[in-house]
């Protein structure tokens, strides 16, 4: 196993200015400016929870996996890692990071791509696709907000997922690395909108076929 | 080699952007004519662009960091877009994505089109942002890429490492359409190549008329998920 990198945050949940629970299967939506502080804790243990960011003020400007990967030289996202957009911008930078290591290669699960990777009849269950569609559907109803489409819908960012890369090119779905109480925390170095999935998969046993609420909490700038 | 079913072919220069509805039935072969080219390829269903490309979906459908001779590409709707059907190189990157204007300028210096006309210093990023735009299509539709003949690894620390000289001359790839297929190509230098010198090499384009997979065509065989995948590209038609 590879050297995990840990490290704690000095900031105290009670003086988070806003807390959200998210259930696994729902989406979640939300505009994080600039300096603000973001930590999502995997409640339970080993659940993925599957963002994307945009640039607040034009999201055809927005997280790109491949940019982030080649621009910090590794493939795996922790402390330190600066998330880049497709405009080249630092939207945000990992300042804390007690599970160690998250994925950007893994996707999103959709109807569809669980058709291809578990049986055709699995068409009905509810995925993560499904989610960050209504996501984007209920917010371009605010009437100052732009609009997002499934063109908006690109490489995400599993949270507390372990998807590791071997040497000979193989890709593996390994034991999750994170337990309840982990959690990764992120400055916004730009206004910047979230778009979470907390993953409902049931048919992968990354989150032993028990998907679990996750917790969503921001700070203001100058809380550290 | 001119074979006697090839429909056309044509040179595409280093630093080029060329684009094509590749029809199903037919097969698209790329040649690193000189060796050490490399190809950004993106790919979108032609008949319905917001079905595209989704690189994801394509590694852990057939639990792999690298493309070759056996997968597929897979679009967004558990569908193919196109299979690779040929390879003599036998490692093709997915990860490190494509060049843009800000690191072109920083690895090679700017040299603008005023200053050496078509010897000038182009990204891949740009490249491809124009080529969609010809279809009527946007940066947002713009998602992650592949490169064709390059290759990148990556240690048990997650470390991303480059791989010189991993495409020798006359090395190729083939890719034969599943469904009429939006395929954009870009010919710059893979983000990572280490050389500081502004060289992207030519590929051959060529193609051919094949045959519809069979059951037993080895993309189909690779993995339980392929048989499903291209079972749903079959549905489409129906």
């Amino acid at each position: 196993m590879a050297t995990l990198n840990l490290q704690v945050s000095p900031l105290e949940p009670r003086t988070a200015i806003k807390s959200f629970v998210v259930e696994a299967g729902d989406a979640f939506i939300y505009e994080i400016l600039k300096g603000q502080t973001v930590r999502i804790v995997d409640l339970e243990g080993n659940q993925a929870v599957d963002t994307l960011f945009y640039n607040a003020h034009d999201y055809s400007d927005r997280y790109s996996a491949q940019d982030t990967v080649r621009e910090q030289g590794s493939l795996y996202l922790t402390t330190g890692t600066k998330l880049i957009s497709t405009q080249g911008h630092v939207m945000l930078t990992i300042t804390a990071d007690t599970c160690g290591r998250h994925d950007t290669f893994g996707g999103a699960c959709a109807q569809e791509s669980n058709q291809v990777r578990y049986a055709i009849e699995k068409k009905p269950m509810h995925a993560c696709r499904q989610s960050f569609m209504k996501g984007i559907q209920h917010w371009k109803l605010g009437p100052e907000k732009l609009s997002l489409a499934k063109k908006d819908i690109t490489s995400n960012i599993n949270f507390f997922m372990n998807v590791p890369v071997t040497p000979d090119g193989g890709l593996t779905f390994e034991d999750g690395v994170s337990e309840a109480g982990k959690y990764v925390e992120l400055r916004a170095e730009m206004d910047v909108l979230i778009l979470i999935s907390n993953c409902p998969q049931l048919n992968n046993p990354c989150n032993a076929y028990n998907p679990t609420p996750v917790e969503v909490l921001i700070w203001e700038d100058g809380s550290r | 080699m001119v074979e006697s079913s090839v429909l056309c072919s044509e040179v595409v220069s280093g630093g080029a952007t060329w684009s094509h509805v590749l029809k199903r039935g037919t097969a698209l072969r790329i040649t690193d004519v000189e060796g050490g080219a490399n190809v950004a390829a993106y790919f979108l269903n032609f008949e319905l662009p917001a079905e595209r490309f989704n690189l994801p979906d394509t590694l852990k459908a057939q639990h792999t960091a690298r493309l070759t001779k056996g997968h597929v590409l897979y679009s967004d709707m558990g569908r193919i877009l196109c299979s690779i059907i040929d390879d003599t190189v036998g490692w093709h990157d997915p990860l490190a994505g494509i060049s843009n204007a800000a690191l072109v300028e920083k690895k090679y210096g700017k040299l603008t089109y005023q200053q050496a006309h078509n010897d000038w210093h182009q990204n891949a990023r740009d490249g491809m942002l124009i080529e969609l735009g010809k279809y009527g299509l946007s940066p947002r539709d713009l998602h992650a890429t592949v490169n064709f003949f390059s290759k990148v690894t990556v240690d048990d620390e997650g470390s991303l490492q480059y791989v010189e000289d991993n495409s020798a001359p006359g090395s190729y790839v083939e890719l034969r359409a599943e469904m009429n297929t939006l395929v954009i190509l870009n010919t710059c230098q893979h983000p990572l190549d280490p050389s500081p010198k502004y060289a992207p090499k030519p590929v051959e384009l060529s193609i051919q008329r094949v045959p519809a997979p069979r059951t037993d065509d080895p993309c189909r065989t690779q993995c339980r998920e392929n048989a499903r995948g291209f079972l749903l590209t079959e549905f489409y038609f129906l």
